[in-house]
């Protein structure tokens, strides 16, 4: 890491989500289309007003309900009225958007955008509005608020919207297949947060960040005019089904007891479900250790498990963080949001063919260079770490074909025919701008816009 | 056996003829730089040729006495590149020098760009492009140019052969790790 000096953060021009996780409980993804500039910016003139800050969210999250946040396409800037010099200044990868990207993404067969649903893959997907709520009941408030808001506003429609809902048991977060999450999250530099045992060294705000200096030393180039990127953001968006029905008979098939069936999950994650990494307990799971941030993330692979005797090389949390099997790590971290949808599955229920996953974000400076290198590289690449036949068990593309080998002595467990836990339903590119650019976007007033 | 698993198979000799472009068109596999070329039983591999500032030669004597004395104080400074072998070559045509710049390799070269541009920055590999014409003098900073310069000035076999063909330099260093731990076994046996 180069050592740049720590630029102090904006708090209150940066949208909380990059900053800060709200404490809800449910929520809601609205994706709206622009008919007109006008309807654009009179849409986003009023919602800005509820977009909270760092800042503001810092302030006040004790007793606020609800949290909002906006982001916008590509298409979506253009429809606002940017101009077309400014569009030119953004990176190519976030002007081709997630939809032409699929090949490299690895989104194909049912992966691909064809058999996306939500009405999200084409130019006329414009902006989310990211709504975080306390409670059902304040979701459906601001949701009815929303609505009438919309149809006041000419030339704006929504295409879709997606209802979240956490899993219980509610006391901690974790997906429909039961893995404890937010374990492990970089920290930003001059964010005043502390990085957990394990999780390096906080990084600098630029790789996640758009104005500040990056892990380079140097600050990544901004779009232009600064007012519109300074303090924004890239946000990958994924909604991926889980198959719970699915993932549950695989443990049956791979395990005689309920101790094997919970082996042969951590296995496939990292960690047992309880969040305890294999590296720390590799025989049994230690529910008090996965509920101890000050324990759960602090281990390494080189020393600890050069073999992946515990946490298979090809195992999900191996691939999307190799910690110290990896280089230049600091240039590849990400911030991850969002929340499950869908209705829980009751132990012991069969598949009720009802769609349930996790709608999430991914947050840094440089799609191509953060969230597209992991997509291609460590989720995607049959070939990571030398596997052959393989691709990350939990979120790869699977089609039936492909392996998962765990390292045992004296030999290793090979199971065939991995069947695919997730399907990606949809998803985009999306920036997400500073509050300044928020106003700017809604208030440019621009004449020649019709 | 899989059609895979025949392609794979290390004892068998194999050539590869690639089209000219050196991309097979139906099997285009797209990277997040452009497309990929096609891993062949040589491996994945570069061959880049680029016309030197006049004059400079002596700073490629000087870079190669570099590189060596950067690989022998940290072996594993080009590890990320997943590299088999790499040649460095001047020559000259109608006068004018050129500098060749060949890799073979377990990777496709956009999969870890970054890393390289990283490596280069950090390890004084850069020196040596940075006497190539048209090199992008922002390099450091703009992976995208840096790519770019390379896929411009890559010259793509049209044909390659490998004797043991797609064996990762991985797997041929675990072999003679094996072979070397079987050794020490015997020796302990006497």
């Amino acid at each position: 890491m180069i050592a740049v000096g720590c630029a102090m953060l904006e708090f209150d021009d940066i949208q909380h989500i990059l900053l800060t996780r709200a404490p809800a409980l449910t929520g809601r993804y609205e994706f709206l289309s622009f008919r007109s500039a006008a309807g654009g910016q009179a849409w986003l003139s009023a919602i800005s007003d509820k977009v909270q800050s760092a800042a503001a969210m810092r302030a006040s999250v004790g007793s606020d309900k609800r949290w909002v946040s906006v982001a916008f396409t590509w298409s979506g800037l253009r429809a606002l009225g940017v101009d077309e010099a400014s569009l030119a200044t953004f990176p190519e990868e976030f002007k081709q958007g997630m939809v032409a990207r699929a090949n490299m993404l690895g989104d194909t067969g049912e992966n691909h955008p064809d058999n996306w649903i939500g009405g999200l893959v084409g130019p006329d997907l414009h902006a989310i509005a990211i709504l975080f709520a306390r409670d059902g009941a304040e979701r459906k408030r601001c949701q009815s608020e929303h609505d009438s808001f919309v149809a006041q506003c000419n030339g704006v429609d929504i295409l879709s919207s997606l209802d979240l809902e956490a899993t219980p048991p509610f006391d901690y977060a974790h997906d429909h297949f039961g893995y404890r999450d937010r374990l492990s999250q970089p920290v930003i530099e001059g964010s005043g947060d502390v990085p957990t045992p394990g999780s390096g060294a906080p990084l600098q705000p630029g790789e996640f960040i758009l104005g500040y200096p990056d892990e380079s030393g140097m600050p990544y180039p901004l779009p232009q005019p600064e007012i519109l990127s300074r303090n924004g953001s890239y946000m990958a968006y994924r909604r991926m089904q889980e198959h719970v029905g699915k993932f549950r008979e695989f443990l049956r098939q791979h395990g005689q007891t309920h101790e094997e069936q919970e082996l042969v999950a951590a296995k496939l994650m990292g960690r047992w479900r309880s969040g305890a990494p294999l590296v720390l307990a590799p025989v049994k799971d230690d529910p008090t250790l996965g509920a101890d941030m000050q324990r759960n993330n602090d281990f390494n692979y080189k020393q600890m498990d050069p073999y992946g005797y515990a946490v298979p090389l090809g195992a999900h949390m191996r691939r999307m963080n190799p910690r110290d099997t990896a280089h230049n790590m600091n240039r590849r971290r990400m911030i991850r949001r969002g929340a499950t949808y869908g209705p829980h599955l009751q132990e012991g229920a069969p598949e009720d063919g009802v769609e349930r996953g996790i709608a999430a974000f991914v947050i840094c400076a440089s799609l191509i260079r953060q969230y597209e290198f992991a997509q291609n590289v460590w989720v995607n690449d049959r070939n990571f770490h030398e596997l052959g036949n393989e691709r990350d068990p939990i979120i790869g593309n699977h089609d039936g074909t492909l392996e998962f080998k765990i390292p045992k002595r004296p030999v290793r467990k090979k199971i065939t025919g991995l069947p695919a836990f997730t399907t990606v339903r949809c998803g985009a590119y999306f920036f997400l701008p500073g509050i300044k650019a928020l106003r700017y976007l809604g208030t440019r007033g621009n004449a020649s816009q019709p | 056996m899989s059609d895979a698993t025949k392609q794979q198979d290390w004892t068998k000799p194999a050539a590869m003829a690639i089209p000219e472009g050196g991309y097979f068109k139906d099997k285009m596999e797209q990277g997040r730089y452009g497309p990929i070329f096609p891993r062949t039983p040589a491996c994945y591999g570069f061959s880049i040729i680029a016309k030197i500032i006049p004059g400079r030669e002596p700073v490629f004597y000087e870079y190669a006495r570099n590189i060596e004395e950067a690989v022998a104080g940290q072996p594993d400074i080009l590890a990320v590149l997943k590299l088999h072998y790499l040649r460095w070559n001047l020559f000259k045509i109608n006068g004018e020098t050129y500098f060749q710049y060949m890799g073979i390799f377990d990777t496709d070269f956009d999969k870890y760009t970054e890393d390289a541009v990283a490596i280069f920055a950090a390890s004084g590999l850069s020196t040596v492009f940075e006497n190539l014409e048209g090199f992008p003098k922002d390099w450091k900073t703009n992976a995208q140019a840096f790519i770019k310069f390379v896929r411009d000035h890559q010259r793509p076999s049209f044909l390659e052969y490998g004797e043991y063909p797609f064996v990762s330099a991985d797997e041929i260093k675990k072999a003679l790790k094996l072979k070397a731990a079987f050794s020490n076994m015997l020796d302990q046996m006497q």
